[in-house]
């Protein structure tokens, strides 16, 4: 099983990323998946927590995430040495950020993937919501699910306006990610 | 087959469930964590998806009068609550199952306050044991989606009706997204075919409904309506065989024995942490140890003969209790002990209690009671009733 953690603040689509994600690889990609949020009450701004678990066979396990296995920040300003606990050594570490290296001593023993997804949602979005793009760095980090699926995923869950400009947005981060690793 | 499979939260199956049921009439009290189950029934009646009423209420209190209501003349009825909502509803729930209204209720488990807690356990359906209703616990969102049909075959059966409450876990289970099989709305209608009550309030044919009772009749009608919530057990079975036949997925009736045929030692659990329990059992196994799971899927009517049936061959048996009866100990181990204690043999057994207020389950927890069970094999360890992993220093 590997196991997906998410960070981001309310309203910026952490959520929907996680499921995003859990449809890919179920709807799509034939694979078993689980998404969920950190339970409890929603605030816009404030942190939150996804999470998604992907596996090829039923998932029993209710169990809350104890060892990420990829980490998803969409907001570089949540991070703290806190958020080392809980990732598996060698767990890949996706940022939303130009510059990686101010990171590398809270992710020592895993392997750090910088994105400007900011600047890409600026470019196609017009706004600066960052899920989409963080989801497509994830797919083509991962491996988990296929840019087809991940695209997929986008067009099954928004509106076809919403959905064009998003599926863009993880056609090129996906690509970029690609180009990096 | 084609088959539809659609990516949604436990509540979100528990509304698509009741839709393909048809009620006529929905009353419910939005609360954490049930709500999205009644915000998509509102939304589908509002789009005229679904054919049904819902009547908005102020109050729990008023949704179940609502449902017994419309139940007495002939409506199929849905209702839902959790915690705080469940019990403010305590009082028409026995006067639904007293009524004999087959209403059917999906309860969001919930803690129950104080203190203030919106997060999940069983406190609060365990604590409502004895109002008359039939009582399933699932483990996941299919099981939560599956039971609401099977729910209003076996609440409506003429034998039977008793109103039912299926029970999912609270965030774990409402608020988890997976993939569903949404069933063909042609195949459900065949399955559960229209409600049809004796109790009915008609011009046509007029009777005493609801009525008072005296010290010489009484007796005789708590009587039948034990008998009614016995009966249910030969309905529970026959629906889950002929639900497998038309949709393919079955549940096992009372209980699902896991990994239990040669096993010495048994975790037995509801809800939604009995496959996290699977997942532990199945590394035990591997590492040699004859380990297995009782889920308990029903606690009303209580599955008796099956755990009877297991403890002649297990020589230990522990229970996970996401509640606690003050003074004295979880109440799923109460009752699994009435039973155990009918049978001849010898059975070690102990009763964790946990996953409280949404305390989290972890799997090495779970391994970590079976190893106290063996140890209790080899008189190391008392039988006794444990809090697990307390974040406080005991004297125990």
């Amino acid at each position: 099983m590997k196991e997906i953690r998410w960070h981001g603040r309310g309203g910026q689509g952490g959520f929907t990323a996680s499921r995003l994600l859990g449809i890919a690889a179920s709807v799509h990609g034939g694979k078993h998946a689980l998404a969920f949020p950190s339970f409890g009450p929603e605030r816009r701004g404030a942190p939150v927590l996804a999470f998604t678990k992907i596996d090829d066979t039923k998932i029993r396990d209710r169990s809350e995430v104890q060892e990420s296995d990829f980490v998803v920040v969409m907001d570089e300003t949540l991070i703290t040495p806190e958020m080392r606990k809980g990732v598996r050594e060698g767990a890949c570490i996706l940022i939303n950020t130009e510059n990686t290296a101010p990171y590398e001593s809270v992710f020592e023993g895993c392997k750090i993937i910088g994105l400007d997804a900011t600047a890409l949602a600026m470019e196609i979005l017009g706004r600066p919501i960052t899920n989409t793009a963080m989801y497509g760095a994830l797919a083509a980090a991962s491996g988990l699910v296929s840019l087809d699926a991940a695209m997929a995923s986008i067009r099954t869950e928004m509106k076809p306006s919403l959905a064009e400009k998003n599926v863009k947005i993880v056609a090129k981060a996906y690509e970029t990610v690609k180009t990096l690793a | 087959m084609k088959t539809n499979k659609i990516f949604i939260s436990g509540d979100e199956a528990a509304a698509y469930g009741v839709k393909l049921c048809r009620p006529h009439v929905i009353a419910a009290y939005p609360i954490t964590p049930q709500t999205i189950t009644v915000e998509r029934l509102s939304e589908m009646v509002e789009k005229g998806e679904m054919d049904g009423e819902y009547m908005h209420v102020e109050s729990e209190h008023s949704a179940i009068s609502v449902c017994m209501g419309a139940s007495s003349v002939g409506a199929r009825t849905f209702t839902a609550s959790s915690s705080q909502g469940l019990l403010y509803m305590a009082e028409g729930l026995h006067y639904a199952s007293g009524g004999r209204y087959p209403i059917v209720m999906m309860n969001a488990n919930r803690s129950v306050a104080l203190p203030w807690s919106i997060y999940g356990d069983h406190r609060d359906s365990l604590s409502l044991l004895d109002c008359g209703w039939i009582q399933v616990y699932v483990e996941d969102a299919q099981e939560a989606l599956d039971m609401m049909i099977q729910a209003y075959r076996i609440a409506e059966h003429k034998d039977v009706l008793t109103p039912m409450m299926v029970n999912l876990d609270g965030f774990i289970l409402t608020h988890t997204y997976e993939l569903v099989e949404i069933p063909d709305q042609q195949k459900v209608d065949e399955f559960l075919p229209a409600f049809v009550t004796p109790n009915k309030m008609s011009f046509e044919e007029p009777k005493n409904l609801a009525f008072s009772s005296k010290p010489d009749d009484n007796t005789e009608f708590k009587y039948q309506q034990n008998q009614a919530v016995l009966k249910s057990i030969d309905v529970i079975k026959e629906v889950d065989q002929e639900f497998e036949a038309t949709f393919g997925r079955k549940y096992h009736d009372m209980v699902e024995e896991y990994r239990c045929e040669d096993a010495e030692v048994v975790l037995v659990a509801i809800g939604s942490v009995c496959g996290t329990v699977r997942v532990v059992v199945d590394k035990l196994r591997e590492e040699g140890m004859k380990v297995g799971l009782l889920k308990i899927r029903f606690m009303r009517p209580f599955p008796e003969q099956e755990v009877k049936d297991l403890a002649k061959r297990v020589k230990a048996i522990g229970v996970i209790d996401k509640d606690i009866s003050f003074g004295y100990e979880g109440t799923v181990y109460t009752n699994v002990n009435s039973a155990i204690s009918k049978v001849e043999n010898y059975v070690y057994k102990s009763n964790f209690i946990g996953g409280l207020g949404g305390r989290d389950i972890t799997k090495a927890e779970i391994e970590d009671m079976f190893h106290k069970l063996y140890a209790g094999l080899d008189k190391s360890r008392e039988e006794k009733v444990e809090f697990f992993s307390l974040n406080v220093e005991t004297n125990e």
